[in-house]
């Protein structure tokens, strides 16, 4: 795992770094943590996972059932994202680290809750497309920053969207929350959160010095 | 591990224990270093966390985010499997259609069973909670009392492994010294809230969790456990060895490979299989205990789920160990012309008083914690401080409008992010784009949650009997819950929201709730909180018990219930650690009347 320039992280005994290993390879089987690429071929039914699926394996999108949006969705899908995610300051746009791919898993899943989301987002991203034209004759991928950002000031925030927007506006709140459970599930979405962890260490020290002179506190626990 | 098939059981056990969680790997642990030759059954499938626990995934690696599904109720990478609330081919009913008269009943459907997934909150009930009834007047007293125990609970905490600091504070016992593990230095939400409530007078101290912050004593710990038995100190002593400390990394939910939390898997079952006097049956659903013509508990029938088919093993003793519940069904399913309405059942009390642990959540956000500087905060993943119950003198005043107490669990804050939104909609707004992203990095870490851990007392109005009708898919009768909150449920979580909105307004924060939230719609649903215990209540008098103080049912002399169901009350101590206390003390206690050849 990619996480050995984490700051906090201090230098771990060989010995100790080696157990570690061993007892991770054990539990994941370490499989190439890279590359999350299509997988069509994988998905064995639209079943579900199961109650006893294998733990010590890393998925990715397409391993349980077949992502189901067309082409055209997951364009929408791709701009909408990244016009949400983008590439900044803090880490890469949402679609370089997949996360039009989880909301593909997502909407495909044969769970209730999905299956409910799939309902409000599926027409969302035709009215996305829908008002695309409407306003600008373009395709969304194709309109200019300025141009998207017409559109989703008129849907951001429900409370004060037009009544013609209200359910688009509801649609883009989920399609948000979504987008954002994904992209701060990997690891750039970590880095730009703000997130350290997931690393053994040797021992755990607590907040360091410049956090508790923040909040003007001490460490209690000696 | 040596795990076997129904076919190649021996002709006879000493013992036979049904179920594979802490009151079973306990049991089978005692029993088997004393020698006993013991058969585990266990409903679900066998484990190994060494191979089959997914320590480091992100949300990103699993599906659907590690968000719960109907598969794995608690998310993907939590240890359960093949368990839930919802078990397809095992029901159960309900016997109101009120949802706030519902018990909600998990089941883990593996070997380990609840062991593999829990928050490893080991706190020991103090001398108040053995004596309740003696302090208020309400629910039942234990037969037995805190000394009675208390040595036991040493014995667990040396075996299993458990951090945390000894505070002398009321009915909050310290531990002998040197038998606590060392506490984790607390979070910097821990550290800030102490400071902030300190005016208000509440305690925020160390939790005591079942997590190796450093590795056990193998060399001196053994022989204090097992004084005498060099043979079953050098197996305890290997086991330990074996344990990793814990790496400070990943939520305990998920289960440890390196063995550094307890789990029965990884703690009791290793040294219990290495005495070889261990056979585990897996798959194995118990459906009776048998009875003989002597009127002594013959062994067990179980369904054989990999062939359907039935099969039965023989012991000397039988314990049931299976959960409150499942314990309770075995019982009251087991029909005999000595016992009609179910076996050890002859007053009619099993499957009476069922209690869960009172539940209810409050969040928080707190700006002094926005735009920390990033700093790893996994710690001994789950919570390393909390708050015990602290109004005691309050209560035996007369000026509390409930009569137990709870304690406090706080939720992470710069947990793993990822599976949900990290920007609350009402603070983002309509935020997008690089606002979106820098707001999200500003917020996180600044949630607080604080929860309701209490004690519900026992009353007539919830319990659990067999549903006349359904049947599971092996045949075998289910249960039929009945459930309600009594007014001192929630009057303590009303308290619970007063005291944490207090709490979060100490620290500068705003309480974060629904609108119009009541202590009604806030706490947990029955059987939430997973700590389902009673059902087979331990007493001293065979005429409104079920078992004695030995966790021996009164009408069979040889038949323990050691999880849950003998407990008369249900402290706010998390049951965890006195099930295998109770387990120990009564597996000694089997072992010495095999000696004395009474079994």
């Amino acid at each position: 795992m990619s996480h050995d320039k984490t700051p906090s992280s201090p230098r771990l005994p060989r010995r100790t770094v080696l157990k570690w290993f061993a007892a991770v390879a054990a539990a994941t089987q370490l499989p190439d943590l890279g590359s999350t690429v299509e997988a069509a071929a994988a998905a064995p039914s639209a079943k579900g996972y199961g109650m006893d699926p294998d733990l010590s394996k890393f998925y990715q999108p397409g391993d349980f059932w077949p992502l189901t949006l067309t082409p055209a969705q997951r364009e929408t899908v791709t701009t909408l994202a990244d016009l949400i995610l983008p590439a900044d300051h803090l880490g890469p746009a949402a679609s370089a680290v997949h996360v039009p791919e989880f909301i593909d898993e997502w909407v495909s899943a044969p769970y209730p809750t999905q299956q409910k989301d799939r309902d409000t987002l599926l027409p969302g991203l035709q009215w996305l497309e829908e008002e695309a034209q409407k306003r600008f004759s373009k395709k969304l991928s194709a309109l200019s920053e300025q141009e998207k950002s017409a559109i989703a000031d008129d849907i951001c925030w429900p409370a004060d969207a037009r009544p013609e927007f209200k359910k688009a506006a509801a649609f883009f709140q989920k399609f948000r929350s979504l987008a954002a459970s994904a992209y701060y599930g990997t690891e750039a979405g970590w880095k730009a959160i703000g997130y350290i962890g997931n690393v053994p260490l040797v021992k755990f020290d607590g907040p360091p010095p410049e956090v508790l002179e923040k909040l003007g506190i001490e460490q209690t626990v000696k | 591990m040596p795990i076997i098939a129904a076919s190649q059981a021996k002709e006879e056990y000493d013992v036979a224990i049904v179920g594979s969680g802490a009151g079973g790997g306990q049991m089978a642990y005692t029993l088997t270093l004393a020698g006993l030759k013991c058969v585990m059954l266990e409903a679900g499938r066998a484990y190994d966390p060494a191979t089959q626990t997914a320590m480091f995934h992100r949300p990103d690696q699993t599906p659907l985010l590690n968000t719960p599904t109907p598969d794995k109720q608690m998310g993907f990478t939590d240890a359960t499997v093949d368990g839930g609330w919802e078990i397809p081919d095992e029901p159960y009913t309900q016997a109101s259609d009120k949802p706030e008269e519902q018990f909600h009943w998990w089941r883990p459907r593996m070997l380990g069973g609840r062991t593999n997934h829990w928050g490893r909150m080991s706190l020991r009930n103090g001398p108040y909670d053995f004596k309740p009834r003696r302090r208020d007047g309400l629910g039942f007293d234990w037969p037995i009392g805190y000394d009675d125990v208390e040595p036991y609970y040493t014995k667990v905490e040396m075996l299993v492994g458990v951090f945390g600091t000894n505070e002398g504070l009321e009915n909050t016992p310290n531990s002998p010294e040197g038998v606590l593990l060392p506490a984790p230095k607390a979070r910097a939400s821990e550290l800030y809230l102490q400071k902030s409530v300190k005016p208000l007078g509440i305690p925020v101290i160390s939790i005591h969790r079942a997590v190796l912050t450093r590795p056990l004593d193998a060399d001196t710990i053994p022989a204090k456990l097992h004084p005498g038995n060099t043979w079953a100190q050098k197996i305890v002593a290997d086991s330990m060895r074996a344990r990793g400390a814990c790496f400070w990394a990943t939520d305990c939910h998920r289960g440890c490979s390196l063995r550094a939390n307890y789990q029965s898997t990884t703690v009791h079952l290793p040294p219990a299989l290495a005495t070889g006097n261990l056979d585990i049956i897996p798959n194995a659903h118990t459906r009776e205990v048998t009875l003989g013509k002597d009127g002594k508990a013959t062994g067990v029938l179980y369904i054989d789920k990999t062939t359907g088919k039935e099969e039965r093993v023989k012991a000397k003793a039988v314990v049931l160990a299976a959960s409150s519940g499942e314990t309770v069904r075995i019982l009251l399913n087991s029909k005999s012309a000595t016992f009609p309405q179910g076996i050890g059942n002859t007053n009619g009390l099993v499957g009476k008083y069922i209690m869960d642990s009172v539940g209810g959540s409050v969040g928080g956000q707190i700006p002094a914690l926005e735009n920390l500087p990033p700093y790893n905060e996994d710690g001994a993943g789950g919570p390393h401080m909390y708050i015990p119950w602290y109004h005691y003198k309050d209560q035996a005043a007369g000026k509390m409008n409930f009569s137990r107490g709870y304690h406090v669990e706080f939720n992470g804050t710069r947990a793993m992010p990822g599976g949900r939104n990290p920007l609350p909609d009402d603070l983002a707004r309509g935020a997008y784009g690089t606002k979106f992203k820098e707001e999200a990095r500003r917020y996180y870490g600044s949630f607080v949650g604080y929860t309701v851990r209490g004690e519900m007392i026992a009353k007539e109005h919830s319990f659990t009997e067999i549903d006349p009708q359904v049947k599971d898919k092996w045949g075998i009768p289910v249960l039929r819950w009945h459930w309600r909150w009594s007014d001192q449920e929630i009057n303590m979580v009303e308290h619970g929201i007063r005291t944490f909105s207090a709490m979060i307004e100490a620290m500068g924060g705003k309480v974060r709730m629904r609108k119009g939230a009541t202590a009604k719609s806030v706490i947990d649903a029955g059987g939430k909180v997973i700590h389902e215990v009673g059902g087979a209540l331990m007493g001293d008098d065979p005429k409104k018990s079920v078992c004695n103080g030995w966790n021996q049912v009164w009408d069979v002399k040889n038949l323990f219930l050691c999880d849950g169901s003998p407990f008369p009350s249900n402290a706010d101590k998390n049951p965890t650690l006195t099930i295998m206390a109770l387990a120990w003390r009564a597996g000694d206690h089997i072992v010495d009347q095999a000696k004395k050849g009474n079994l």
